[in-house]
């Protein structure tokens, strides 16, 4: 469904991305994992055109998209969920998963959506008509998610939604992810927390240093030794 | 009798004031809000100031005459403040060139009135559509190019487009003012205050246009848009917004804004010429900082209040403190409260 080919990125003088390759099978959950400036996120940037690509190839349902603007990414329905959240401060939550549904045109498919999201994360239903930018950093990350589900995507890029959580509502999040999942949407994640990553999803990568330097199903990525004392704390 | 009237209507005033703070939802930064009550409030509370002078009664209606003067004269400060304040929101750039989209606005209504024989209002929206044109050019040339330049390089640019549309319209307009044809002849008295029905015009239009604007930014989607780029750039991306379609919107509302402005000053003030757009561009400018740069309402308080202002000052001091008075209030909004009236000094934290 999605396939990177030796991609490379680069800011300025700093070489971000060294050749990565990865796929996403449809109806999968992927992990990447990797530690604090690895790449994880200039990665899902590129992916979604924020962030050019210097040289390589990123291939969504048989498209190439690595030169595609940002706006026809979404319209494709490749979603991603931002590291930090990036929810619009000064609308209401109500206004924000609008936004989400920015570039669908079934108005009555978006107001069941809705309902749906919301009533996944029932605490967004209570607080509707407050700023964005005033709700906790749990809330907000609830919200950023539900923001993407609102655009109804094909395969939903996640990053880091585990960030500053505690521990109760992490579990909360990745079992919502897991239901995602679920009902037919394919998810790249990435994430700081492998235990967890590599606990729900069918495969993972590793990236150190702009490098794949590691993949195999997430059992076995979890069984590994390296893994288990790099990223597993064991 | 009078201070009674005027209390009540200090009272009304202030109650409405509270209200507008208590949906503060729409006041906030980058939302359009309330924006088109702000003048209604602005004539309660000069309504209520003034009743509450209770001076002689000559005096009182000079007052009033003076505001309502400064409250039109205002009115066109606001139209242009919100050009510059709609920009700096969404490309965080003072597009000093708006100046001249103003200009451009008041010969585009003047050929409209003129050469084609228009009926005023067919040349309001001919003025409005040529400024948004001649907006959305200067983007696509002058700013579009510099979109990752240092902010340094745009702001020279923005300064030397201004310069350029001036001399190029001498080139092309010629030097000499041209008088715009007197459209609106209307006198009315009312409690022994003039009020000309020119004035009652640009007020009315502004309104309206601040109410169609207000609509525009809360409730449609390419006004969703602009909000959701000037909050967050890269999350507005990753909802599927074309960046930069919504920058040329942005840049073509916020010139025809200018464009009204300057067809209906020149109803009033019939003289128009190349360089009539530099001291009201710097003006609205400086109205959209004193209410908040960036802050849709923000625009129409700076503008008002400047121009009420400089009408006051103009009465009771002299015509030669009526430029001054502008940079001084600059100067003190600066110094008291950089980000403005309706600015805060805080981001909110993340
Ligand atoms: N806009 C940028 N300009 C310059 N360098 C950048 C930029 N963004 C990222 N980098 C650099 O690229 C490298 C990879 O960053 P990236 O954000 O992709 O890491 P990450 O794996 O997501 O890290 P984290 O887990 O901390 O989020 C880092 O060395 C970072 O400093
Ligand atoms: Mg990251």
């Amino acid at each position: 469904m999605l396939k990177i080919t030796d991609l490379h990125v680069h800011y300025g003088g700093i070489h971000a991305l060294k050749g990565v390759s990865l796929s996403v099978e449809e109806g999968q959950i992927v992990s990447l994992i990797g530690a604090n400036g690895a790449g994880k996120s200039t990665c899902l940037n590129t992916i979604s055109s924020l962030v050019p690509a210097s040289s390589g190839q990123i291939i969504f349902m048989e498209n190439d998209i690595t030169k595609s603007a940002p706006h026809s990414i979404v319209k494709s329905r490749l979603i991603q969920v931002p590291e930090g959240r990036k929810v619009f401060p000064q609308m209401s939550v109500a206004e924000n998963l609008e936004m989400g549904a920015y570039v669908r045109t079934d108005k009555r498919e978006v107001k069941a959506d809705r309902e749906r999201v919301l009533n996944m994360f029932p605490r967004l239903r209570e607080r509707e008509r407050q700023l964005a930018g005033t709700l906790s950093g749990g809330e907000q990350q609830m919200l950023a998610i539900a923001r993407g589900i609102m655009a109804k995507p094909r395969i939903l890029l996640l990053d880091e939604p585990s960030m500053g959580l505690a521990p109760i509502l992490v579990q909360e999040i990745f079992s919502i992810i897991r239901e995602i999942n679920a009902q037919g949407t394919t998810i790249l994640l990435v994430e700081q927390n492998a235990h967890m990553a590599l606990s729900i999803a069918n495969y993972g990568y590793v990236l150190e240093t702009g490098r794949v330097v590691l993949e195999g199903p997430a059992t076995e990525l979890a069984a590994n030794d390296e893994i288990r004392s790099a990223y597993l704390g064991a | 009798m009078l201070p009674v009237l005027g209390f009540t209507l200090l009272g009304v005033t202030i109650v409405l004031i509270v209200l507008l703070f208590k949906f503060k939802v729409q006041l906030t930064l980058h939302t359009a809000g309330q924006i088109a009550y702000t003048p209604l409030m602005f004539i309660l509370a000069v309504l209520a100031l003034n009743y509450l002078l209770v001076g002689l009664e000559a005096d009182r209606i000079y007052f009033l005459q003076q505001t309502v003067y400064g409250i039109s004269l205002g009115s066109v400060y606001a139209l242009i403040a919100l050009g510059y304040t709609m920009v700096y929101g969404i490309v965080r750039l003072i597009n000093f060139a708006h100046g001249e989209i103003y200009m451009l606005g008041a010969y585009a209504g003047f050929f409209a009135v003129t050469s084609m024989g228009l009926h005023f209002v067919l040349a309001l929206i001919f003025a409005m559509a040529a400024a948004a044109l001649a907006g959305v050019l200067v983007e696509r040339i002058a700013y579009k190019p510099l979109r990752n330049a240092p902010r340094l390089a745009v702001l020279i640019t923005a300064i030397g487009m201004s310069l350029l549309l001036q001399n190029v319209g001498q080139k092309v307009f010629g030097s000499i003012p041209r008088s715009f044809p007197r459209q609106f002849d209307g006198l009315y008295q009312i409690g022994g205050i003039n009020l000309d029905q020119s004035r009652i015009i640009i007020f009315l239009i502004t309104f309206l246009l601040m109410l169609a604007l207000q609509y525009f930014v809360n409730y449609t989607k390419p006004g969703r848009a602009m909000r959701a780029v000037s909050q967050d750039r890269d999350a507005a991306q990753l909802m599927g917004i074309n960046v930069e379609r919504t920058i040329s919107s942005t840049f073509a509302i916020g010139s025809m804004l200018a464009g009204a402005a300057g067809i209906l000053v020149a109803i009033v003030f019939p003289q128009i010429r190349p360089t009539m757009g530099l001291m009201p561009g710097l003006k609205a400018f400086v109205a959209a900082v004193i209410g908040g740069i960036g802050i849709i309402p923000g625009a129409v308080i700076g503008g008002l209040l400047l121009g009420v202002s400089e009408n006051l000052v103009t009465a009771y001091l002299s015509s030669s403190w009526r430029d001054a008075i502008a940079f001084g209030m600059l100067i003190v909004i600066l110094l008291v409260k950089p980000s403005g009236i309706l600015g805060r000094n805080v981001r909110e934290k993340v």
